[in-house]
């Protein structure tokens, strides 16, 4: 199977970099999987998991506030916060919970509240998908 | 001529203040060399962003529905300055430099008639600043007890500087900090963050890339992070600059320090000398007398 580049990102540092099969993704209009040679492509993420596929082992990690960019060189995801499964225990998720409800708290108008409801409801579900 | 025990002592007290200035030197090399893996670590998400970011604002431009932050606010009235400064001194000249050149810039801006708004990050800005634009200081930000700058500092101080400029407190934003060219050497820099200036693309956007949402939606979510991450790189070269600087200064106090006893110690044996002859000679010519 043809693989390609994958890479994630943090501000911090560089989490991850690795030849991948496939790479499934939360975008924000909907998930969508990645193969090699797919079409140049942009799009915001939402909260959610990142799935990767390489060498038949699959991974799982925990992505906030990202994009995605697909092109010629390979997927790189950058995201705000990258969470690996492994690494990612109770403390971390009651923190994210935490800072989607802070968000939440001081958004004013209805637009932002909406918006923040969401992510809210986004981070629930993955942390449930991962718990 | 000072007495050998005022010599003593005084050898003894430059003795003590080399051995802190050794001791802080050698704190500084080991937090410069982890300050400047973080800058590095940081650079490959700064990069991207940057490209991308770069990539939709050329193709947004001149766009009538560019976001804010873009577009700016077409006035050119009022000045934001970001200064970010170390929080400690005994670095040399880091801090002074930039606060040199953020208030010739902000004497520039005053002269030319525009109004002018201060916000500080570290304390050495804020205290340089206060006598002079304690006025014109909207805010300052510390960073006492931050070990290591994290993304979230950066991001809570860019939504507080988008916020401002949202609500239209501001019309420019110009960033202050100290670029990191080497250990001996640090640029106090000029940045304008807002409106968002980027660099021509390096490379033409692959011409049938698709968006989702449309390339302003996604503009309009990266903007404000791309702030946050131009504020964070700023912040971490200052880290590393910072202890560059304080590593170097604390390597001429040192030697200072070391040349000092080496001259002090040659007066004392000179005059311990001086008065021991003194002494035979009184001994010999009291022998004689008798």
């Amino acid at each position: 199977m043809a693989t390609f580049k994958f890479e994630l990102v943090s501000p911090e540092r560089l989490i991850l970099s690795i030849d991948a099969d496939q790479v499934d993704l939360p975008g924000s209009e909907g998930d969508f999987g990645v193969l090699a040679g797919h079409a140049p492509f942009l799009t915001t993420l939402k909260t959610g998991i990142v799935t990767v596929k390489a060498g038949g082992v699959s991974s799982r990690i925990y992505v906030r506030g990202g994009f995605a960019d697909v092109n010629a060189s390979g997927l790189s995801v950058l995201a705000e916060k990258a969470v690996p499964e492994a690494e990612f225990d109770p403390a971390v998720a009651a923190s994210e919970v935490a800072a989607a409800e802070a968000v939440l708290a001081e958004a004013k108008s209805e637009e932002a509240k909406d918006r923040a409801i969401a992510a809210l409801d986004q981070a629930k579900t993955a942390i449930a998908a991962l718990a | 001529m000072a007495s050998l025990k005022e010599l003593k002592n005084r050898i003894a007290s430059v003795k003590a203040t080399q051995k802190i200035t050794k001791a802080m030197q050698m704190v500084a090399a080991a937090k410069l060399r982890r300050a400047q893996e973080a800058a590095v670590a940081a650079r490959p998400y700064a990069h991207r962003l940057g490209a991308v970011v770069a990539n939709l604002a050329s193709a947004m431009a001149g766009r009538d529905d560019a976001p804010l932050l873009l577009a700016g606010t077409g006035r050119d009235e009022v000045h934001l300055l970001v200064v970010c400064t170390a929080e400690r001194g005994l670095c040399g000249g880091f801090n002074s430099s930039i606060v040199r050149l953020a208030r010739e810039h902000a004497a520039s801006l005053l002269a030319a008639g525009k109004t002018v708004k201060i916000l500080t990050v570290g304390k050495k800005g804020a205290d340089a600043l206060k006598r002079e634009h304690g006025n014109r200081m909207i805010d300052r930000v510390e960073l006492r007890g931050v070990k290591t700058v994290g993304f979230d500092i950066a991001v809570d101080l860019g939504k507080r500087i988008v916020d401002l400029y949202e609500a239209g407190e501001f019309d420019v934003c110009t960033l202050f900090y100290s670029e990191f060219k080497s250990v001996i050497q640090q640029i106090p820099t000029a940045k304008q963050l807002l409106p968002v200036k980027v660099d021509a693309p390096a490379a033409a956007l692959e011409t049938d890339y698709e968006f989702e949402p449309d390339e302003a939606e996604i503009l309009e979510t990266m903007l404000p992070r791309y702030i946050s991450v131009t504020l964070f790189s700023a912040l971490l070269e200052n880290a590393a600059g910072e202890m560059g600087a304080k590593m170097t200064a604390m390597d001429n106090a040192t030697r200072n320090a070391g040349e000092m006893i080496d001259r002090l110690s040659i007066t004392y044996n000179r005059t311990r000398q001086a008065k021991i002859t003194t002494e035979l000679v009184e001994i010999i010519s009291g022998a004689e007398a008798l």
